[in-house]
């Protein structure tokens, strides 16, 4: 039983402060070293969900939000009578794009070269933004328009510019529309790239990305090197996916297609910075490569009761990854299990399946979250001093492995219980333990343990036969 | 080694030297438009009409012989005082302008130029009754693409043998080597942003061969 009925635990509802619990049982020693020592810390998916739950408007407005576009996404979906034949040629096409991406990567860097562009290889997200810095010193007088996007984020590119003493302009920005008219080198996103044209497509509602693409003299575009797929007739399926998953349109407001250079129409230089930042490392993962699939329409987010709840920045407190569910798998793919903030996104969630339901391309959220979950696990096996949760379980694996052993530990354990019971409920357990009760209450065990009531009873069960 | 190798040998490193065969696509599902919206070629025109609209864009349908007016009636209801057009638009749609000087698209406008005008008109390669979508490839009647980018109202002359079904058949007719521009209603700020690029409004007539 939670608390939750009566109780005060502000993180209650429907179990999540649960969540945080076990969530908090990853706790290692690192982040608080690097506290102490005044170093910033990436916040583990526990500590930054306790910060977001405590902001009540924020919660109402993200349940809004999210409400509002769960009903979009479904209105737009159930209009096409043939959706889950469309998922599965989605994921499909997905897969066959990933399982030869070496053969599909450099098929497209080809087109992109037959029509006048070049394509520039990025090992993580410095060598992106060497790579992107270099292209906009050598083609701008200093000034360079961006078109936000997820992969401009994940690889820190706007800050990194102005950083390095460019002038950045937001294309969506309150000036960005006519700034970017005067920009001579412009840099975007890319939500597609089809290998055997050479085409980048590039889906959006408010065309400042459209802008970037056209008005400039030199373009650079960045695009995860995941996002490419084998042929044109692809788009004619994914073109009805991720709006619809997405924004809940029909179709995107503005989609804008091209391939290199025209002469006479849109930038004179296009360059393609195809970026990995861990997408190889994902791919490496038999199981874990699903993931790749992903399409950026968001739509696990808008379905997911923990995002729900506590928004993104929990899942991605640098701001530089991807967000909600598909971010809980994604993250700890690309990086690794090894620290405590990636390690803790696995638990983060309640594995309710409803991302799964409505991912256009069928992407096994909750499957890929458990596989993880077992890799954080494996990763801590081995560790000299074991998790206070391997403690307890490799505990009671001694005590259960023994009949006798089992016996008296659930004698004594009873007896203790008892006395922490008030009600016949225990609202806190003691130490470390006292974690597992933040959200809920344990019911005390009975005064006699099934095994004695058994021995006591069999007896007189025999003699009135 | 050069990023190019090292990305690459990651991506080979990660699918291994056993791969499994080519991923079959289950194609099965529907390349055109079924059902009582697509009955007859009618009623894939008045879907495109219908979606348009509910994306706020004004549309009307003419008769071939009406297009010219309904296009000067169109810009006077803008006010229009100077349009640009792509330098190949049919001669015909513009000829009963009255007042308007039309521009047509060269080298010499420039950005600033193409701000300053009041309207563009062109045609398009294709447009998707299901999604209420026009598509723009630099084809006929089309041109480049800030044509259609900076000026603040543009309106769109669809021919009803221009209009398909479903989002399969527009791709299936279109070429993936020329830019294109898929325009589905004006283009829509995020709350919080700037003011959107792309004409704010869009007009479109529906040609009835």
């Amino acid at each position: 039983m939670t608390s939750a009925a009566g109780g005060p635990d502000p993180h209650a509802g429907f179990g999540i402060g649960a969540l945080l619990g076990l969530v908090n049982g990853q706790q290692g020693s690192a982040a608080r070293r690097r506290r102490a020592e005044g170093k910033p810390v990436v916040p583990r998916f526990a500590e930054a969900a306790r910060e977001a739950l405590a902001d009540a408007g924020a919660r109402h407005e993200l349940a809004e939000s999210a409400a509002a576009a769960r009903e979009r996404t479904a209105a737009a979906v159930s209009e096409l009578p043939d959706w889950e034949a469309l998922r599965a040629a989605g994921a499909a096409i997905r897969d066959r794009a990933l399982l030869d991406l070496d053969v599909h990567l450099e098929t497209f860097e080809q087109a992109v070269a037959d029509a006048g562009g070049t394509v520039h290889w990025a090992r993580d997200a410095s060598a992106a933004r060497r790579i992107v810095a270099s292209l906009v010193r050598d083609a701008g007088d200093g000034e360079v328009a961006v078109a936000d996007g997820p992969v401009l984020r994940e690889t820190g590119l706007a800050g990194s510019l102005a950083a390095r003493g460019l002038a950045v302009l937001d294309a969506s920005g309150p000036e960005g529309r006519d700034r970017v008219r005067a920009a001579r080198v412009a840099v975007t996103g890319a939500d597609f790239l089809v290998a055997d044209s050479g085409t980048v497509l590039l889906l959006e509602a408010d065309g400042a990305a459209r802008a970037c693409l056209t008005l400039p003299e030199t373009l650079v575009c960045v695009a995860g090197l995941d996002r490419v797929v084998p042929e044109w007739e692809d788009m004619e399926v994914l073109l009805q996916l991720l709006p619809r998953a997405g924004r809940g349109d029909r179709l995107s407001p503005q989609v804008s297609a091209w391939s290199g250079a025209v002469p006479g129409d849109g930038p004179g230089e296009v360059h393609v910075v195809l970026v990995d930042n861990g997408r190889a490392r994902i791919l490496a993962d038999e199981v874990g490569r699903e993931a790749l699939r992903c399409i950026g329409c968001g739509a696990c987010s808008a379905v997911c009761p923990v995002y729900e709840r506590v928004g993104e920045r929990p899942f991605d407190p640098r701001g530089t990854g991807r967000s909600g569910p598909i971010g809980a798998v994604w993250t700890p793919l690309a990086r690794g299990v090894d620290r405590a903030p990636e390690a803790s996104l696995p638990f983060a969630s309640t594995l309710c399946g409803a991302c799964a339901d409505v991912c256009p391309v069928k992407i096994d959220i909750p499957g890929l979250l458990v596989h993880l979950r077992g890799e954080v696990v494996d990763a801590r096996r081995h560790r000299p001093v074991p998790t206070p949760e391997l403690a307890v379980m490799r505990g009671v694996a001694w005590t259960m492995a023994d009949a006798r052993r089992f016996e008296t530990a659930t004698g004594s354990g009873a007896r203790w219980a008892r006395l922490l019971s008030r009600g016949g409920r225990i609202r806190r357990l003691p130490g470390l333990l006292g974690r597992w009760t933040e959200a809920r209450d344990l019911t005390a065990p009975p005064a006699e343990p099934f095994r004695a009531w058994w021995r006591r009873r069999a007896p007189s069960r025999r003699s009135t036969k | 080694m050069s990023g190019r190798d090292e990305v690459l040998a990651g991506v080979r490193g990660a699918l291994g030297e056993r791969r499994r065969a080519d991923v079959a696509v289950p194609r099965g599902y529907l390349t055109r438009l079924t059902g009582p919206d697509a009955a007859s070629r009618a009623d894939v025109v008045a879907l495109f009409t219908e979606r348009v609209a509910a994306l706020g864009v004004a549309v009307r349908h003419v008769g071939g012989d009406e297009l010219a007016t309904a296009v000067a009636a169109v810009l006077w209801g803008w006010e229009a005082k100077r349009i640009v057009v792509p330098a190949d638009l049919p001669y015909g749609w513009l000829a009963d302008l009255d007042g308007v000087r039309a521009l047509a698209d060269s080298t010499v406008l420039d950005v600033p130029a193409l701000a300053a005008v009041d309207g563009v008109v062109t045609g398009c390669a294709a447009a998707v009754a299901q999604t209420g979508t026009v598509v723009l490839d630099g084809g006929r009647a089309q041109g480049r693409r800030a044509l259609t980018l900076v000026p603040d109202r543009h309106l769109c002359v669809v021919h009803a043998d221009q209009i398909v079904g479903s989002v399969p058949e527009a791709v299936r007719r279109l070429d993936p080597d020329v830019p294109q521009a898929w325009i589905s209603g004006p283009p829509v700020a995020t709350p919080g942003d700037g003011p959107p690029h792309g004409p704010r409004t869009l007009e479109m007539l529906v040609v009835e061969d």
